[in-house]
């Protein structure tokens, strides 16, 4: 671009994404800025797999409907009522014509894969998950005009009054600068920034591990909120699971998620139990299990079953540890063997008719007399060989963002800001108080980045 | 088989299996997640379902740089390669020709010689056209056997096979079904109907299936041709040349036409796209082997444009040695892929999903 582009798009994920593409397609000449490298290119959202979406019938991939009550019904519950209605039913209402959107702009979608039959009904998958969308959106829109750097870190944003007038950015080892008329934010939240999540968590954070890019360091989110744009959230509020403890620090992905909890015993590093393994079905219970071991002494958690459970869930990366006894297993999980074979035997004397045992369903096979008690699937350790996995913290992203209107448009205390919106995770803050609900932020994403690039583009025009 | 191939291949079909998130794209995956844990023989199966689309790759968030440096089209091919080559018989010819173009361009070269060398010697005269060049009952003589050996060599390497994957008795219905998946290439278009990624990154594009039908089907029409020749020359004693109209011409002509077209579009495509996701050290073998087709396609062109003109008999003896290292060679090369995958489309039809 030899002049000044009309529009900068910071980042470049789903929302960064939607919002160039749309103010492409409106006549706005886009440039988008990337930090990380092409290989990296898409953030949290090349990690995807689906979009929540509603709809009043058969909708491409999706069966039978889900209406804007349930699905609003379902964010409620799962936002224990933190949650803006406005913003919340404006992104749920708008996501049922954001799928044929997707589809014009490459996406393709697919059944709902295995072992996620739950969800055929409210998230559409994409076929080859979040990489094969930001692909796709990627050459389109190039085709668009679009143009992309990759490795341009953005620094700083210089507002003046009521406008930003200039984007500075590092570009092949240099800092350079660009005054567009309007800027688009989609840089993500901040996690991956461990000082941060340190500062907001406290030592514990420095144990956690982050699911997502290692792009998201929030550089874009502290220097707006430095020059008194307004923010929404908590700075402690991030989802968060619990993974395989074995996991990289970052980038680890969907193939870090363990699903053996619910037929397992949960212990810490004093082989102690500490929450109730069994209360809900896993896909319910995985986001709190996060905080859970966070909870405990460095936090980690050792989960523990035995072979009759092996083959009831999902498999993951990395292998259990396995052996015949649970002494053994003890020693290579690094916990103390006696505490473990204590507890184990004080779990299974606290079991009792298993007959009913259903592994898919909620079945009230529990403990009696034991705290915390199990209350469900609670069939005895007693059968070799012994399989156990290590569990940590795995943060997906971080709540504490910029707070938009229902235009995506943010504002300092003394109003709107003439030329700044913001999409995606970095103001999902504005929508999710806390909690979260699968496949709600690539739904947030797409919504908002189409509306932060309408919007832009009409400035910028 | 190599262990080390499988077992990278079965590293990788681990972390698919923990994703799944491009289960929609080909018959690989369903049959990947229905294991939890896999067998050499499974990863073979697997190996051999895949038809190297590559829609996996750029779709995937674990490519190197990533610790876990998934590149499952690589590895799927290398233990497809590998898997060709151990079960050819006899054993050993399949490392010889499967990865090296060189060793396919000799086999052409004394395919030529020795066609030279019989026009030269037993060239009769008095015969017509083709036979005056090389007699009739000596082309029978070398090409019968050179056809049937290879198809012999093909059943020995595909019971191996068979044996590997732990196949189960043939029905009717699974080997419908394979061939209808083979006769659309099915799996060609991706889940989605759009193609594969072959030879512009994560672009997707019918190119490669279209340039394959071209192959194929020309190939078949080909083959056709010379079958209805021999027909027409046993069964109602009607001789060649062929007029234009005649069976063998009808198939031969456009037959010549589309393999030429096919594979000249195809070792294109293969020059485009990046050696990186193919099997480790074969670009050659499969480079020389599509170029062999094509110069069977030209020279087979060339000969019915030649008629009866003095550059005929040259032009004969260039084709029909390449088509006796062809035929010769197919066990050993690339063509063994048609058949291994018609096996492994037959397998997979056995599980019943
Ligand atoms: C493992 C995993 C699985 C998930 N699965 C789902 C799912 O199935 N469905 C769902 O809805 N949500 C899912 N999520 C959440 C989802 O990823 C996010 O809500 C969504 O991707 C956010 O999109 P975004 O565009 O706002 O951010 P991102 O996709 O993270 O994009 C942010 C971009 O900003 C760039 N950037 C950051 N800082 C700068 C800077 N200073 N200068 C320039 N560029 C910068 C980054 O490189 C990145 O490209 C998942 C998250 C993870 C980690
Ligand atoms: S190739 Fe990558 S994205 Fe596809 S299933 Fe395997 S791990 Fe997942
Ligand atoms: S390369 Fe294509 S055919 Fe092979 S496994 Fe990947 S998606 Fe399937």
């Amino acid at each position: 671009m030899q002049t000044d582009p009309d529009i900068v798009v910071i980042g470049g994920g789903n929302a960064a994404l939607c919002a160039a593409m749309t103010a492409a397609e409106a006549g706005a000449r886009v440039l988008i800025l990337e930090t990380a490298p092409k290989p990296y290119r898409g953030g949290n959202s090349r990690h995807t797999r689906n979009f929540r979406c509603m709809h009043s019938g058969p909708h491409g991939p999706l069966v039978e409907s889900y209406s804007e009550e349930e699905y609003f019904a379902d964010l409620l519950k799962v936002t224990a009522g933190k949650t803006d209605e406005h913003l919340a039913r404006l992104a749920i209402r708008t996501s049922e014509e954001c799928l044929p959107w997707m589809i014009e702009h490459g996406v393709r979608f697919q059944p709902s894969l295995s072992g996620t039959l739950s969800l055929a009904r409210t998230n559409a998958f994409f076929m080859g998950g979040g990489k094969s969308l930001v692909n796709a959106y990627y050459r389109t829109a190039a085709k668009l005009g679009v143009e992309v750097l990759y490795e341009a870190a953005v620094t700083h944003l210089e507002l003046e009054g009521d406008k930003i007038t200039r984007v500075d950015f590092t570009y092949e080892g240099q800092k350079k600068s660009l005054s567009p008329k309007a800027v688009v934010v989609a840089s993500g939240g901040f996690q991956a920034d461990t000082d941060w999540l340190t500062r907001a968590w406290g030592e514990p954070a420095k144990n956690f591990l982050i699911r997502g890019t290692p792009y998201n360091r929030g550089i874009v989110l502290a220097d707006l909120l430095d020059q008194g744009v307004e923010s929404v959230g908590d700075p402690t509020q991030c989802h968060a699971v619990a993974i395989d403890g074995r996991a990289p620090k970052f980038d680890g992905g969907i193939v870090t998620r363990l699903d053996c909890v619910p037929f397992s015993i949960v212990v810490n590093k004093d082989a102690q139990r500490f929450y109730d393994e069994g209360e809900d079905t896993w896909p319910k219970r995985y986001a709190i299990w996060g905080r859970l071991v966070a909870g405990q002494p460095d936090q980690v958690g050792y989960v523990i079953i035995d072979s009759k459970s092996l083959n009831l869930f999902m498999t993951s990366v990395f292998p259990p540890l396995k052996a015949d006894t649970l002494e053994d297993l003890a020693d290579m999980m690094g916990l103390p063997p006696d505490k473990l074979r204590a507890t184990v035997d004080e779990f299974n004397a606290a079991c009792g008719d298993d007959s009913n045992f259903h592994p898919t369903e909620l079945d009230n096979v529990a403990t009696t007399g034991i705290t915390p008690a199990k209350t469900n699937w609670a069939r005895p350790i007693n059968e070799p060989p012994y399989y156990g996995y290590s569990l940590r913290t795995g943060v997906t992203f971080t709540y504490l963002g910029l707070k938009v209107d229902d235009h995506a448009q943010c504002s300092t205390a003394s109003g709107p800001i003439q030329n700044l919106w913001a999409a995606g995770e970095t103001m999902a803050g504005s929508i999710l108080g806390q909690g979260y609900l699968a496949g709600f932020g690539m739904t947030i994403g797409t919504v908002f980045g189409r509306m932060a690039g309408r919007e832009a583009a009409n400035y910028a025009n | 088989m190599q262990t080390d191939l499988i077992q990278e291949a079965r590293r990788q079909a681990e972390v698919c299996n923990a994703c799944r998130y491009c289960e929609g794209y080909c018959s690989v995956f369903p049959a990947l997640h229905a294991k939890r844990a896999f067998s050499d023989g499974d990863i073979t199966q697997l190996a051999n379902l895949c038809h190297n689309c590559r829609g996996c790759y750029y779709a995937c968030q674990y490519t190197a740089p990533h610790e876990f440096a998934l590149n499952l089209p690589q590895a799927l091919a290398d233990v497809r390669v590998d898997s060709w080559e151990s079960h050819a018989w006899p054993g050993g010819l399949g490392k010889i020709f499967q990865r090296n173009g060189v060793p396919i361009a000799l086999a052409a070269l004394i395919g030529f010689a020795l066609l030279f060398m019989i026009a030269r010697a037993f060239g009769e005269e008095g015969g017509e056209r083709y036979y005056s060049v090389v007699s009739h009952g000596l082309l029978v003589a070398i090409f019968a056997p050179a056809f049937l050996f290879p198809l012999f060599a093909i059943g020995v390497g595909l019971r191996d096979y068979w044996k590997t994957v732990g196949g189960e008795k043939v029905r009717l219905a699974h080997v419908t079904q394979a061939f209808g998946a083979a006769a659309n290439m099915k799996n060609l278009k991706g889940g989605h109907g759009d193609g594969c990624n072959f030879e512009d990154e994560d672009r997707f594009s019918h190119a490669r299936r279209a340039a394959h039908q071209l192959t194929m089907y020309g190939f078949l029409l080909c083959f056709a041709a010379t079958c209805s020749g021999t027909i027409l020359h046993y069964v109602f004693d009607i001789q060649g040349p062929h007029g234009l109209f005649s069976l063998p011409k009808l198939f031969g002509l456009p037959g010549g036409v589309l393999l030429a077209f096919g594979t000249a579009w195809m070792a294109s495509l293969k020059l485009k796209s990046d050696p990186e996701l193919a099997a480790q050290n074969a670009w050659s073998g499969e480079m020389a082997f599509i170029l062999l087709l094509f110069f069977i396609a030209m020279s087979g062109l060339a000969l019915f444009v030649a008629g009866s003109s003095a550059v005929m008999p040259t032009i004969l003896a260039l084709h029909l040695g390449a088509v006796l290292a062809f035929f010769l060679l197919t066990p050993y090369t690339k063509m063994a892929h048609g058949f291994y995958r018609l096996a492994a489309l037959v397998r997979d039809a056995q599980s019943g999903r």
